[in-house]
């Protein structure tokens, strides 16, 4: 039997008989179609962007046939060009504004309103608000783009003007809507964290005199610390991540809306500069390293 | 004593106006909430059915008209056979792939078996399509599969797999090996087991995994929107996206209508979920 794999044989319910339940090749080969897919469509993109980031690779012309290694020159390239200054700053101002302020924010209070309130009411808002969220992103897209149009979307005619909200104020309307897109997230795992709460530590603040603003600054707030920063790290990355502003925009008017990945989809696909856009899609993997990495972290301060 | 008596009332009299405008806010700051989640909904709801739909929300001249406008249009139908290929084609070869790896792993022990799980589910939530969508279309472009499904199934399955298969593997967990060790004394072969004993006890992880795989496959716009080409092949989601940003005026009887039908077996899975695992939970699978 030397080709068995231990097994679980500190399960109470194992018979623990004749070496296990599974051999080292049937093992193998059952994991294997999964691994290879992993390995292939995931594992390897990764490390292929990096090495494509440090060369000239283009889909057509002499760089295509035969890419040279340039380094750093990509990534000396970004840091000289102003869209790209561009990219990052919209999407640091779309992340902080609808993840951050608007999802978190929004999610929190609305967690915090509804956690006593027991009505039929308070099941018809949530529905409303998780529908924002479920409905597929090209329709909501279209959704967003009827509502904010100059001349006849629900907005204006509701407002009786005339603004044209996503010429004029084009990363504003993206950061409501992604507002309105992903609240529901953080409304249930914040109404989770609030119901983990014991009510008597409310209680007793209520007792000494607390307000409702004390309450939740000094008991609520910091005892949920931990869902909090999970919530922080979970929407950052989704949002960071997020093309959908794409259907809705296009990054335009003139780049005002040009997130890192509609910047990316832009130079690699459009242009077909696919050295170039696999260095800025290599700054973007290093980014969500970080906020994943972040996120593991905060589970373990958690558990 | 008299003053005391009306400083009393008094006092009493602000606590209650206090909490009848407290009242008032609250009720005030819910409605406010509840008109911008459903204003920008209404239209979805309104204007499939309206004669002569516009870009705004308005009660609707009601007609049928524009769901035969969509049964007409040939491309309309066909995206939704599309979608409905990629999602069971992607949760096809998830189930297929990620059940027995799931088992695998809950069966068979090795040293940083943990470890090595959380950097699986590490690497699906760093490598996005968003971030990765540059090597991915490179990589379906040199496997010759540019404008086919099974590149787009195969991406799809490899991002969506270390997810599914962490999913899966807690149902593993929980199921006694008991019933496999005595099956293998009968001489049952891994996969014989695998079909007839672990699949049927793991099924409801099953449908949670379909569910949370089929919504994202549905509703992803970006993967096939790279990786496909000819509008024959394009999934509802690129197809909707085409409808109102290629030329001309948008037909907005059309846009209403095939939205609606795009966005029902979305509502129907959540309901679905909702009735059978309560709507918190599907909260935790969303993303």
């Amino acid at each position: 039997m030397a080709d068995t794999v231990k097994t679980l044989q500190d399960r109470p319910r194992s018979l623990g008989s004749g070496g296990g339940t599974l051999s080292t090749r049937a093992a193998g080969g059952l994991l294997s179609p999964a691994a290879v897919l992993i390995v292939v469509f995931l594992v390897f993109p990764a490390a292929w962007t990096l090495y494509l980031g440090l060369t000239n690779y283009r889909l057509t012309g002499a760089a295509a046939a035969n890419p040279q290694f340039v380094g750093i020159a990509n990534y000396t390239r970004a840091l000289s060009d102003s869209d790209f200054w561009n990219s990052l700053w919209v999407t640091l101002v779309f992340v902080f504004g609808s993840a951050i302020v608007g999802q978190a924010v929004l999610g929190f209070s609305l967690a915090w309103l509804f956690r006593d309130w027991k009505s039929r009411w308070r099941q018809m808002v949530e529905l409303l608000v998780i529908l924002a969220w479920i409905i597929p992103g090209s329709v909501v897209a279209f959704l967003w783009v009827a509502f904010l149009d100059g001349d006849s979307g629900t907005l204006n005619s509701l407002l009786g003007i005339d603004t044209e909200w996503l010429l004029r104020r084009p990363l504003l309307s993206i950061v409501v809507f992604n507002t309105w897109r992903g609240t529901a997230f953080s409304m249930l795992l914040f109404g989770a964290a609030l119901a983990s709460l014991p009510p008597s530590h409310l209680q007793t603040a209520r007792l000494a005199g607390a307000t409702g603003w004390q309450q939740l600054r000094d008991i609520v707030l910091p005892s949920i610390k931990g869902y909090i920063l999970t919530n922080l790290l979970l929407i950052s990355l989704w949002t960071f991540n997020d093309f959908t502003p794409f259907l809705i925009t296009g990054g335009g008017p003139a780049g005002r809306t040009e997130l890192l990945p509609i910047y990316i989809y832009k130079e690699a696909l459009t242009f077909f500069e696919l050295g170039y856009g696999s260095a800025i899609s290599a700054l973007m993997l290093i980014i969500n390293l970080v906020i994943a990495l972040g996120y593991l972290r905060s589970m373990r301060v958690r558990t | 004593m008299t003053a005391a008596t009306s400083q009393a009332q008094h006092r009493r009299a602000i606590g209650e106006s206090r909490r009848f405008a407290l009242r008032v806010g609250f009720y005030g700051m819910v409605a406010l909430v509840a008109l911008f989640f459903a204003l920008p909904m209404a239209w979805l709801i309104l204007a499939p059915f309206d004669q002569v739909p516009t870009l705004a929300a308005e009660v609707p001249e009601f007609t049928l008209s524009n769901f035969e406008r969509v049964l007409n249009n040939r491309l309309a139908l066909r995206s939704m056979v599309n979608s409905l290929l990629l999602v069971v084609g992607v949760v096809g070869l998830v189930i297929v792939t990620g059940a027995p790896t799931a088992y695998v792993l809950s069966r068979i022990r090795f040293r940083g078996r943990e470890i090595f799980l959380y950097v699986l589910l590490l690497f699906s939530s760093v490598v996005t399509g968003t971030a990765a969508m540059v090597p991915l279309f490179l990589l379906v472009f040199n496997l010759g599969m540019i404008d086919t499904f099974t590149g787009v199934v195969l991406v799809l399955a490899g991002g969506t797999l270390p997810a599914s298969i962490f999913i899966l593997k807690d149902f593993t967990d929980n199921t006694p090996p008991s019933y496999e060790e005595s099956a293998r004394v009968f001489g049952a072969s891994p996969i014989q087991i695998l079909r007839d004993i672990v699949l049927p006890v793991i099924r409801p992880g099953l449908a949670v995994v379909s569910v949370w795989v089929g919504v994202n496959v549905w509703g992803n716009f970006l993967l096939p929107f790279i990786l496909l080409r000819s509008p024959s092949r394009s999934p509802a989601a690129v197809l909707m996206y085409s409808f109102y940003t290629e030329g001309g005026q948008a037909d907005l009887r059309l846009i209403s209508a095939f939205s609606l039908l795009y966005t029902v077996p979305v509502l129907l899975m959540y309901l679905y979920v909702n009735r059978r695992y309560g709507f918190r939970f599907f909260g935790g699978l969303k993303g």
